[in-house]
């Protein structure tokens, strides 16, 4: 449509790059395989054919690599989509999907299974259940704080946030000050740092299911988006209800990132940097820039994930190191060039 | 102009922010095909009426309606998307810091002619090209809009209200930003939607204009209606001398022909 933009190409190329990447990073790792391997393992499982491996290698890809690379393609996805999301509904650049304590909330609740062995009415909670609960209670948190503010506005919630954020990780610090020794500290580590070291078919269907049945309609709410740029008033006269469309989106985004970050600890940067690059491709519209965010979050956390297991072999990098040393230089080339056309 | 058919019918509407009464049980009718302008003294509720109208009240804005009909409709009982495909709604002050095209801009008027998910409307396109036209910003189409002066964006805004293809054209200070013959180029604009049967009202400041180009006017004083009708008829010296304290003469432009409101500090 736009002049600089044609977005159904570059949505095409972007789904070709997924599924190649989804492809080539299942073959790397310290036992090389190759596409057709990886294929015709997977379509064996699948009940198409017979699988070209032997039962050991077989097992590595169904069972390790694939789950790993799936997850990750979920993850970035994901994260890339609230963030390009909540920048839209929040009018903030420098908005993240941890932007209403999801994260913060997220670590403690792992944090506390992890080194005090919470329980719930006697029972034992997994880390991801327990994450997955505390970046809830963070939400309700900061919703709770912002209305006590006054009328829920887009920036109250943001300050409120922000709060219920550093509350949550003080008292991460103290927990982890307190109980953490040997070798709980690098499981710790692999939370707030964030890691996809565990994702097995579990995981999978958590991040997969979550970006299916949440990220989908988020990724077509682009035309709602550009239409609330322009304020509430104008977005209502267009045909929308206001606050029930903001409210709407902000809890779908909640729920997504909950999903994602009770899998994978946070990762940081992906949500951040990747809608402002894909902003430079397509333009600012958000109809667009959604799908394609979501596109290029998962190729980005497959490599970045195969990085993360691959270059210090047998050693393993959290994730999260990998997308702040990738994504923090990458910020700052899109702030140096934005600054240069300015 | 065809007074009698039912175009914008206000029984009443009353709009309270805080406890503050910014309109007072305004009443009036705007004819079918005609442009009415809404006239008043700064602050004395045109916006918020117009906003009470279109239904999209922001904040903390209570309105309470009753008897809003267009076109014998229930205006306000409308869903709000149905709404928004007969409603066109122009703000004074609408802006953004998102760099979008002016076509992407035009183009969000189509919104509420899509269906939920994936497909635009098939005559989109046109509808966006013509609307363009209309409004004079198709030479400018592809340029971004924090490029463009005010005067350009409120033409911008007109267009992405004429992609909606109302058939009740609101309108909050059309002219605000506007040099002197782009205010003339946007008021023959809304005589010319008039002429094709759009019901226009526009809050206006200048009297001038008004008095000019168009066929009704309603004169608000504190958020109360206090004179409505026909132009020529309605904006008296009297009234004026009332409400903004300004003597006024009628007399006949030169140049056009036309009625010519003369003013002067009384």
């Amino acid at each position: 449509m736009t002049a600089r933009a044609r977005p159904w190409i570059w949505g095409a190329a972007l789904g070709a790059a997924l599924l190649l990447s989804i492809a080539v990073a299942t073959t790397i790792g310290p036992a090389p395989l190759s596409i057709p391997d990886v294929v015709g393992s997977v379509l064996a499982h699948l009940g198409i054919g017979q699988s070209p491996l032997d039962a050991l290698h077989d097992g590595i890809v169904w069972q390790l690599r694939l789950p790993r690379v799936l997850t990750a393609a979920a993850v970035g996805a994901g994260l890339a989509l609230v963030g390009g999301v909540m920048q839209a509904l929040t009018r903030n650049q420098l908005a993240d999907p941890y932007l209403l304590g999801l994260s913060s909330g997220a670590s403690l609740g792992a944090v506390c299974v992890l080194l005090l062995g919470l329980t719930l009415f006697g029972l034992p909670l997994l880390p991801p259940v327990a994450a997955f609960g505390g970046a809830i209670l963070a939400l309700l948190a900061t919703l709770g704080l912002a209305s006590s503010l006054g009328r829920i506005t887009p920036t109250r919630t943001v300050l409120a946030g922000v709060a219920v954020s550093s509350l949550a990780a003080a008292i991460t610090s103290f927990v982890i000050f307190w109980a953490a020794s040997g070798d709980s500290y690098r499981d710790v580590l692999n939370w707030l740092l964030g890691s996809l070291a565990g994702a097995r078919w579990p995981q999978v269907a958590i991040a997969l299911g979550a970006v299916i049945v949440i990220g989908v309609p988020l990724a077509f709410s682009g035309r709602a988006l550009d239409a609330f740029a322009f304020g509430d008033t104008t977005a209502a006269s267009l045909g929308f209800s206001v606050s029930r469309v903001r409210w709407g989106l902000l809890v779908a985004s909640a729920l997504l990132t909950g999903a994602l970050v009770s899998v994978s600890g946070s990762i940081g940067f992906v949500g951040l940097v990747l809608p402002h690059a894909v902003r430079l491709v397509v333009g600012p519209g958000n109809r667009a820039l959604l799908p394609l965010s979501a596109l290029v979050g998962g190729v980005f956390l497959i490599w970045a994930d195969t990085l993360a297991r691959t270059v210090f072999d047998p050693r393993e990098l959290p994730v999260g190191i990998v997308t702040a040393l990738l994504g923090a230089p990458v910020f700052a080339l899109l702030l140096a060039r934005r600054r240069s056309e300015a | 102009m065809t007074v009698d058919a039912a175009g914008l019918v206000v029984e009443s509407i009353t709009v309270r922010v805080s406890g503050a009464t910014l309109v007072d049980g305004a009443g009036f009718d705007a004819p079918r095909g005609a442009v009415t302008a809404l006239l008043g003294p700064n602050g004395a509720g045109k916006s918020t009426l117009l906003r009470a109208i279109a239904g999209v009240g922001g904040g903390a804005e209570r309105a309470a309606s009753r008897g809003v009909t267009f076109e014998g409709d229930d205006l306000l009982a409308l869903p709000r998307r149905e709404r928004a495909c007969r409603v066109a709604l122009v703000e004074q002050e609408a802006s953004t810091e998102l760099p979008l095209t002016v076509r992407a801009v035009v183009a969000l008027g189509r919104t509420p002619f899509e269906a939920a998910f994936g497909g635009r409307d098939p005559d989109a396109d046109g509808v966006i090209e013509r609307a363009m036209a209309t409004a004079g910003v198709t030479t400018f189409a592809d340029r971004e809009l924090p490029s463009l002066s005010g005067g350009e964006r409120q033409r911008v805004m007109l267009a992405r209200a004429l992609a909606q293809q109302p058939r009740l054209l609101l309108l909050d200070e059309p002219t605000n930003h506007l040099d002197v013959a782009a205010q003339l180029d946007v008021l023959a604009v809304l005589q010319q939607l008039a002429a094709a049967g759009t019901t226009v009202v526009a809050a206006l400041h200048d009297l001038s204009s008004a008095a000019a180009h168009a066929d009704a006017v309603v004169v608000l004083a504190h958020g109360r209606v206090v004179a409505a009708g026909p132009t020529a008829e309605t904006l008296t010296p009297e009234l004026i001398r009332k409400v903004y304290g300004i003597d006024a003469r009628w007399m006949t432009n030169p140049l056009t022909g036309r009625p010519l409101l003369a003013v002067a500090r009384a």
